[in-house]
């Protein structure tokens, strides 16, 4: 199957996602190559067919927003918001992320295979997020379901007001933000960490991973909780 | 909004091609600051016992050679005047301090913008591109620049309220976000002894290292000092004789991005500012961690 490349210095932005979104439902072009993203903002977002796309460089801010089905691969570095908002498919990044990855996602899976900044999977709705470095401060911030997976270390105020989703970290957690305690680690929670890391092509050993959720403390107002 | 830049050139060999390197960052970022731009270089450094100061006149007919003639005259000095746009590098072995005083006596109407042996700042209201063209910055060689691409927030869009601000010799402070506490600690600071031009937050915080730093304190403490007084949401980027330093509040909302190779160090709000250099593909990039400080060159 051959690949198609789209030159984004020569058709900007708008170009190489117009030609993405403008193909039919079932096209035979599945497998795209996006050159010179040079940084660029909403490289590859609203995708909605399984298709392949590769960017050959560095993505600025909110690289492959909104995506469903496809599988965007960044081979480098990626900005501010990267997958935020998508619904299914698969997003990687060979390098690290800036903040704010994966915020408010709803499906799809998510790999950094470096480092992601603070408030990675902030609001995530059913994202899974599986990263290979460490994740910055407020990880998680409200996270309502899905899953985060950090190889590494997390930073301070780890799942601050976290809902349902379930975070695994295998390094250190600088601190815990409110609600969020560290939880048994079930036969269950194993089977999906070890489903989670095969997925991500990560080779840590799931035994090393603590897990840590809700309280559910916060659900409802308490006058204990008032600061 | 606003966007910072900064580059530091590790390989001398680049040095004459600062210039060409350099603008390109500061007009990737016109999106974030399209109101004013300003930029500090670091080049042709003066003997020590001389001073470089960077002067600004809002009058388009200013008078540099008079200027030149009434101040040699005045302190017995040597005084070379190099206008720039509607800037102008003053050279001199004159004791600055009393070059500052003559200044304020006899020409008011002419703004310090910065001073010490190597340092050189423009700002200008306008385009990034406008003001990168009024100031040759295309042409510039040096060994480092930082600069700033503005949308105001904080107070008028003046060529006073443009970044860099001078901190101290040599030193100088672009800011991208805005600070809270600003008019409280000017109030404080004016009681110090520290003048202020404007209104402006990032004045301020300019203020406040010039402030600890006059008091004898490392860059790095007072950058540490900052972090306890400066209330509000920032990424730092300043200046140094050697290097340039970069500092983000607690809370890290405003955008930073580094990226190093063998020959340069670079810093900018966003990637798309840096991805032009040369290797920035295969550069290690970062996002600068919240309430850190990191520096490059020889600073204490």
């Amino acid at each position: 199957m051959s690949v198609a490349k789209l030159d984004l210095k020569a058709i900007g932005v708008r170009g190489v996602n117009a030609a993405l979104h403008d193909l039919p439902k079932g096209s035979n072009e599945t497998q795209w190559v996006i050159e010179n993203p040079m940084g660029q903002h909403n490289i590859a977002c609203g995708l909605d067919a399984p298709i392949e796309v590769t960017l050959s460089g560095h993505a600025g801010f909110y690289c492959g927003g909104m995506n469903k089905e496809a599988t965007i691969t960044v081979k480098g570095h990626s900005g501010v918001g990267t997958g935020e908002n998508m619904m299914s498919g698969v997003i990687r990044v060979t390098g690290n992320a800036s903040e704010s990855a994966g915020a408010t996602g709803h499906g799809g899976l998510l790999i950094i295979e470096g480092d992601a900044s603070s408030r990675c999977g902030i609001s995530m709705k059913g994202l899974d997020i599986v990263v290979g470095g460490s994740v910055g401060h407020m990880s998680a911030f409200m996270a309502q379901s899905g899953h985060l997976v950090v190889c590494g270390d997390a930073g301070d105020a780890l799942g601050d007001s976290i809902y349902e989703a379930i975070l695994f970290v295998r390094g250190k957690v600088a601190s815990l933000g409110a609600d969020c305690i560290e939880k048994e680690m079930r036969p269950k929670h194993l089977a999906k960490l070890t489903e989670l890391l095969e997925a991500a092509g990560f080779d840590a050993d799931p035994a090393e991973f603590r897990r840590y959720g809700s309280a559910r403390k916060l659900y409802n107002f308490d006058i204990d909780n008032a600061y | 909004m606003c966007g910072i830049v900064g580059l530091y050139l590790k390989n001398t060999d680049l040095q004459p091609t600062l210039g060409a390197l350099f603008e390109p960052m500061l007009v990737e970022m016109t999106d974030r600051g399209p109101d004013s731009a300003g930029f500090a270089i670091y080049r042709n450094q003066v003997d020590q016992d001389h001073t470089k100061f960077t002067l600004a006149s809002d009058n388009p007919k200013q008078d540099w050679k008079a200027l030149d003639a009434d101040l040699e005259k005045a302190l017995n000095c040597d005084v070379q005047i190099s206008p720039v746009g509607d800037h102008a590098i003053l050279i001199t072995d004159g004791d600055a301090g009393q070059v500052q005083q003559w200044l304020a006596e006899q020409r008011p109407q002419i703004r310090i913008v910065g001073s010490g042996r190597s340092i050189e700042i423009f700002k200008q209201t306008g385009l990034p591109q406008d003001v990168a063209d009024k100031f040759d910055l295309i042409n510039a060689q040096g060994s480092h620049a930082i600069g700033h691409t503005r949308m105001a927030t904080e107070s008028a869009v003046t060529t006073e309220g443009s970044h860099p601000f001078a901190t101290g010799l040599d030193l100088c402070l672009v800011h991208n976000g805005s600070l809270s506490n600003h008019n409280r600690l000017r109030r404080q600071l004016e009681r110090n002894g520290i003048t202020f031009q404007t209104e402006n937050d990032t004045e301020v915080a300019a203020g406040f290292l010039t402030w600890k730093l006059r008091q004898g304190m490392s860059l790095t403490e007072a950058l540490e000092a900052g972090r306890e007084e400066l209330d509000g949401f920032y990424t730092f980027c300043i200046g140094t004789a050697d290097g340039f330093a970069v500092m983000r509040d607690p809370i890290a909302c405003k955008h930073a991005v580094m990226a190093e190779t063998d020959d340069w160090v670079a810093m900018a709000t966003e990637y798309r500012a840096i991805a032009h250099l040369p290797g920035a593909d295969t550069a290690r990039i970062w996002e600068p961690e919240p309430d850190r400080i990191y520096i490059w060159g020889d600073v204490q």
